[in-house]
């Protein structure tokens, strides 16, 4: 509750400041109920380039994660299988589990994709950079809406 | 016979720590070698099989080599190491009186060499501290850890057991988080272990080298893309130190293989 307050007063400021982008490099969105309703970049994200995305190692998905990939044998048992996520879930509830997952739940082991403070000791060459840019927030969004039962 | 059991109980339990939630119990404990496959298992048990024995041999050589300005070797001062290092490696991190804090076995050695022989030391990771530690661990294969008994300890084990439950690096995981909330999982595929510094110095499949514990914990950090602590640095003696504490009671398997 707190991070969404911080994020819509962030809004807030940046829209004031009109076209300045923000000290923190992220774009700036709200929070409305449990998700995000707007685009992080204003466009729809590529489906098949966020199934890439998720199958990569580096995007981390599937340390955790299965899915319907029958492509690969290396995948993890850490989360649950990904496969129907877009019944389970609307595109407003994916694009902020995957911006700041701790928002659903506070204890979770999901890293927060799209966030840059609160974090401890990160890397010489990670620091100040979310691990995935808003694009490719909106690739995955777009694809996890097609996993459906 | 309730009653009886209860102060059994009592008793049993009266010395050890109290576990924080998510903490494995003493009798829950596994060493990293039981979740590994047979071949691998064959491969550590048998000792003309098992890669990390090249290393022991290795240090043995270098166990009885004169060298520094004092020409002394280890074993003349310490004689034959099937006894004298017995159950040493053990119980490290130990702690050092004129340093007033908690020396890893690696450490330990490089004192020998800089007081006792006038020698250089030896660099982390290099295969001289590697073979000479592996030789030293191997006395103490089959026997208890007993590391973090020391009282003086305390502190420096307290510190570490902060550092394992602590949370860091872009990905935001602690220790903890893999090590005793999703052991038995598996992460891309690979099975995730309890972090059972049982091993050490072990021979790595993936590394195709013996490596250190330090090597361990550093790629575990940089794996959740946090800044790695320097080898030798206080935190990861520390995080050493409440691993060993953590195993107390598990045999050292020294050299042992892990995918
Ligand atoms: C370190 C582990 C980890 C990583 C990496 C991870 N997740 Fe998750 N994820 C979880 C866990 C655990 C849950 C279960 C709910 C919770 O604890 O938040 C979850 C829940 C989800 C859910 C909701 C699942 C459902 O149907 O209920 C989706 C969707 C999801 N993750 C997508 C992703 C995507 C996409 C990525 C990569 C960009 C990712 N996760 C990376 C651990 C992880
Ligand atoms: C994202 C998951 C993850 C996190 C977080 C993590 N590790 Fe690991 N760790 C692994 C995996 C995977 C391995 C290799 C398989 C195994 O031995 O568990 C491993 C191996 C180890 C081992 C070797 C066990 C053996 O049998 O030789 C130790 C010790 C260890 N980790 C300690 C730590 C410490 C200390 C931290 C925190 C600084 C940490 N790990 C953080 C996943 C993790």
């Amino acid at each position: 509750m707190a991070r969404s307050t911080v994020c819509i007063v962030a809004t807030l400021a940046s829209l004031a400041l009109a076209s300045h982008t923000r000290a923190d490099g992220l774009v700036p969105y709200t929070i409305v109920g449990d998700g995000i309703a707007d685009s992080l970049t204003g466009m729809p994200g590529d489906a098949a380039r966020g199934r890439a995305l998720v199958l990569a190692r580096t995007t981390t998905c599937i340390l955790c994660h299965s899915g319907p990939f029958p492509e690969t044998r290396f995948q993890g048992d850490l989360a649950p299988d990904l496969s129907g996520a877009g019944t389970r879930w609307s595109t407003s509830q994916l694009r902020l589990r995957l911006v700041d997952a701790s928002h659903f739940n506070p204890d979770t082991i999901m890293p927060s994709y799209y966030r840059t403070d609160g974090l401890v000791r990160v890397g010489r060459n990670f620091t100040g950079k979310p691990i995935l840019s808003a694009t490719e927030i909106e690739d995955i969004v777009a694809f996890l809406a097609t996993l459906r039962d | 016979m309730i009653l009886w059991r209860a102060i059994a109980a009592a008793i049993l339990f009266a010395g050890i720590p109290a576990l924080l939630a998510g903490e494995i119990p003493p009798d829950a404990r596994r060493s990293g070698y039981s979740f590994m496959g047979p071949d691998t298992r064959a491969m550590q048990d048998d000792d003309t099989s098992n890669p990390g024995m090249l290393f022991v041999l290795d240090g043995e050589t270098l166990w009885r080599k004169k060298t520094g300005s004092a020409d002394k070797s280890c074993a003349d001062c310490h004689g034959d190491a099937r006894s004298s290092m017995k159950g040493v490696a053990a119980r490290y991190p130990a702690f050092d009186k004129a340093l007033a804090r908690p020396v890893t076995l690696d450490q330990r050695i490089n004192l020998c060499r800089t007081n006792h022989q006038q020698a250089t030391p030896l660099p982390y990771e290099s295969r001289d501290i590697l073979t000479l530690s592996a030789f030293v661990a191997h006395q103490s294969r089959g026997i208890a850890i007993t590391a973090g008994e020391d009282p003086r300890l305390a502190p420096f084990v307290e510190q570490g057991r902060k550092l394992y439950l602590q949370r860091e690096g872009q990905l935001n995981l602690a220790c903890t988080n893999c090590h005793d909330d999703n052991f038995d999982k598996r992460l891309a595929g690979s099975p995730i272990t309890q972090a059972q510094p049982t091993g050490y110095p072990l021979y790595r499949l993936e590394w195709q080298t013996l490596g250190s514990l330090e090597r361990r914990l550093r790629s575990c950090m940089t794996g959740v893309r946090a800044q790695a602590y320097e080898y030798g640095a206080p935190e990861l003696v520390a995080l050493e130190l409440y691993l060993m504490s953590r195993a107390r009671g598990m045999p050292m398997e020294t050299p042992a293989i892990r995918p």
